[in-house]
């Protein structure tokens, strides 16, 4: 399941001219073996070729999505709610790239 | 003889001598006379000549044990491309002055350990991944072949537990069985071990002076009897032969049709009871999933299964059966069998109690959860679905009505989905009295006869003081099912057995010749009921 935050005024930074640079939505993983090796790796390979910076946090902790052992190290179990935080590049295309993603290995 | 028992990964014998394998542990200095940029020149060459190796590797194990279980090579590889992994041998060098060697190894041990401390057991098991791509790279960076472990004659290999690499690299030819001496039923090795065949046998407190003794693997019982008796020896040796018949029978039948001799066709399906089974369901060649108990789903969990959770499952299986057929039938649990999250009230009789599509029928939400997964999971391959526990033709329409209100839900949704095939178990002898009128509502039949023969001869099965009385093939129970197969056939529908009676291999010219379309078995019957049923002749007066 994913749900972004709303650009405009709730979340994410602004700069002078108010236009947002960064986006951010959550997904709730539904793989029953949650966040396994095999998705970490595919989720690297496929942040690597980004051309935005893409963290995704859990709770307290944060890693960087091309970092494999980093993502594997949050330990992500099935049900549990992960953020995408992406900045940089073309935030629309990575942040979709990223949604579809989640959507096919997660 | 002297016995160790263990936990058995794999229901085969094995019987040789036992070999323990000994790791030679690579030397590593510690201080380097070169720089850490001439250094970190040194590592990345061997990395990415480790990347390679590992890619050898992946087809080697592509071919031998397929591509689920190769896929940790490419893992190995996407761990060598890791900046953290690789940040750390460059900041070891650069800190300590040390060799590639040693920082590559220090670095393994490091984050080997970082995954060690964690809670959840498949990331533990990571462990041996990071040290094993560590190992990898050192030696390349010495020159080290990977060690023969086999030499020339065919044993049981005792080793502390092989990483993945050294396990496919193994010469199977000559390898009889494996004892690990570590790790757990989970680990990788016994994941190969099950997938190639090879009896194996964890957790065993091996005493080294065994080493070169005959031996024998009893996976059956979870035991390695260590120079066994001649009597027991001759009992094992008999046994796995029988194990290599079965074998045999199933290389010879894979692939052909389930077909009497006079030309009638029968479908043999599986049944299943979670989704790991499905390599089971291939490897046995079954023509689909009759069966496909959704209730592990509820039971392995400490809360309801969302509808996200179920489709990824459903579609997994879907998927992975490339268009052939998978029944699912509906959430079936009772106070018998019930996780405490649905608060089912303790009962003096659950057989005949709140159950199965009772609880659907009026927990609605619970159910359409369940529907709209399967909804969902139908534009992925061949689905049916079958209600559990039928007594009247009510239950079916108020089923069938909640599918279709799932159904106008996704399609708003704009979600895709595919045709459902509709059917229903016959399990009470209400349902079988009635089944003219339900096989009006239905497309198809599948006998539950575990529960028929216990409503119909009103004999608890755990009962030891009734044996004398219980009858698996007890004429009111036969009659039942030929009565449901007639009436089903009468008004379209197919019919097929999925409980216990249909494995039951005297049974099965009775069944044929009732007109049974389908048999679900567990998948290790599929093959000997081939067997059977391509030796039948149906046109000729039968046997008995």
């Amino acid at each position: 399941m994913v749900s972004y935050k709303q650009d405009a005024g709730q979340s994410g930074h602004h700069d002078q001219k108010g236009r947002s640079f960064m986006k951010q939505f959550t997904y709730t993983i539904t793989d029953p073996v949650g966040i396994h090796a095999r998705p970490a790796g595919l989720l690297a390979k496929a942040a690597k070729a980004l051309d935005s910076t893409v963290t995704i946090t859990k709770g307290e902790k944060s890693a960087a999505a091309t970092k494999l052992m980093a993502v594997m190290g949050l330990g992500v179990k099935t049900g549990e709610t992960i953020t995408f935080t992406i900045e940089g590049g073309d935030e629309e295309a990575s942040a979709a790239a990223m949604e579809q993603f989640c959507k096919e290995n997660m | 003889m002297q016995v160790a028992t263990g936990k058995s990964i794999l229901n085969g014998i094995a019987i040789g001598p036992l070999r323990i394998y000994k790791k030679a542990e690579a030397q590593t200095t510690v201080s380097s006379t070169l720089t850490p940029e001439e250094e970190y020149a040194r590592f990345d060459a061997a990395r990415v000549k480790a990347q390679e190796q590992l890619g050898v590797l992946y087809d080697k194990a592509l071919d031998e044990v397929g591509e689920d279980n190769a896929a940790i090579f490419e893992i190995h590889q996407m761990m060598l491309d890791d900046d953290d992994y690789l940040d750390a041998v460059r900041g070891i060098l650069e800190t300590q002055g040390a060799t590639a060697e040693y920082a590559a190894s220090a670095t393994g041990e490091n984050f080997a350990a970082a995954f060690a401390a964690m809670e959840d057991e498949y990331m533990r098991a990571r462990a041996a991944d990071v040290k094993d791509i560590s190992r990898r790279v050192v030696n390349v960076l010495l020159g080290v072949g990977d060690a023969d472990m086999m030499a020339d004659q065919p044993a049981i290999l005792v080793a502390d537990d092989l990483t993945p690499s050294e396990t496919v690299q193994l010469d199977k030819t000559k390898l009889l069985g494996f004892i690990p001496r570590h790790g757990s039923s989970n680990s990788h090795t016994a994941i190969l071990a099950r997938t190639m065949n090879i009896p194996a046998l964890v957790g065993v407190d091996f005493q080294d002076e065994w080493d070169g003794k005959l031996a024998v693997i009893d996976g059956y019982n979870h035991c390695v009897y260590i120079e066994p008796a001649p009597e027991l020896l001759s009992a094992m040796e008999e046994k796995r032969s029988n194990d290599l018949k079965q074998e045999a029978l199933l290389q010879s039948l894979k692939k052909k049709p389930n077909v009497t001799l006079d030309g009638k066709e029968i479908k043999v399906y599986a049944n299943i009871g979670n989704a790991g089974d499905v390599g089971l369901v291939l490897q046995n060649d079954a023509q689909g999933i009759g069966l496909f108990r959704s209730e592990f789903l509820y039971l392995d969990s400490q809360d309801y299964p969302s509808e996200d959770q179920q489709f990824m499952l459903y579609k997994r299986v879907v998927e992975t059966m490339a268009g052939k057929k998978v029944i699912i039938r509906t959430l079936d649990i009772g106070a018998d069998k019930q996780a405490d999250y649905f608060g089912l009230d303790k009962e003096e009789n659950p057989a005949l109690g709140y159950r199965a599509i009772r609880i659907c029928l009026t927990r609605k939400e619970i159910f359409k959860t369940q529907l709209r997964a399967i909804l969902r999971a139908s534009a992925f391959g061949t689905v049916s679905v079958m209600f559990p526990m039928i007594i009247s033709v009510r239950e079916v329409r108020d089923a069938k009505e909640i599918l279709e209100e799932c159904r106008a839900e996704l399609e708003e949704r704009g979600v895709a989905m595919g045709s459902v095939e509709i059917g229903i178990m016959v399990e009470t002898p209400a349902a079988v009295l009635l089944a003219d009128e339900l096989a009006e509502e239905v497309e198809f039949f599948s006998l539950g006869t575990n529960d028929l023969t216990q409503y119909t001869l009103a004999i608890d099965r755990q009962n030891p003081k009734l044996d004398n009385f219980y009858d698996s093939h007890h004429p009111a129970v036969l009659r039942m099912i030929r009565h449901t197969i007639e009436a089903g056939h009468r008004h379209g529908c197919w019919v097929g057995i999925c409980g216990e009676l249909g494995a039951d291999q005297t049974l099965t010219e009775t069944f044929l010749r009732y007109g049974v379309d389908e048999l679900s078995v567990s998948p290790s019957s599929i093959l000997p009921l081939r067997k059977i049923i391509r030796s039948l002749d149906l046109s000729k007066e039968s046997q008995d």
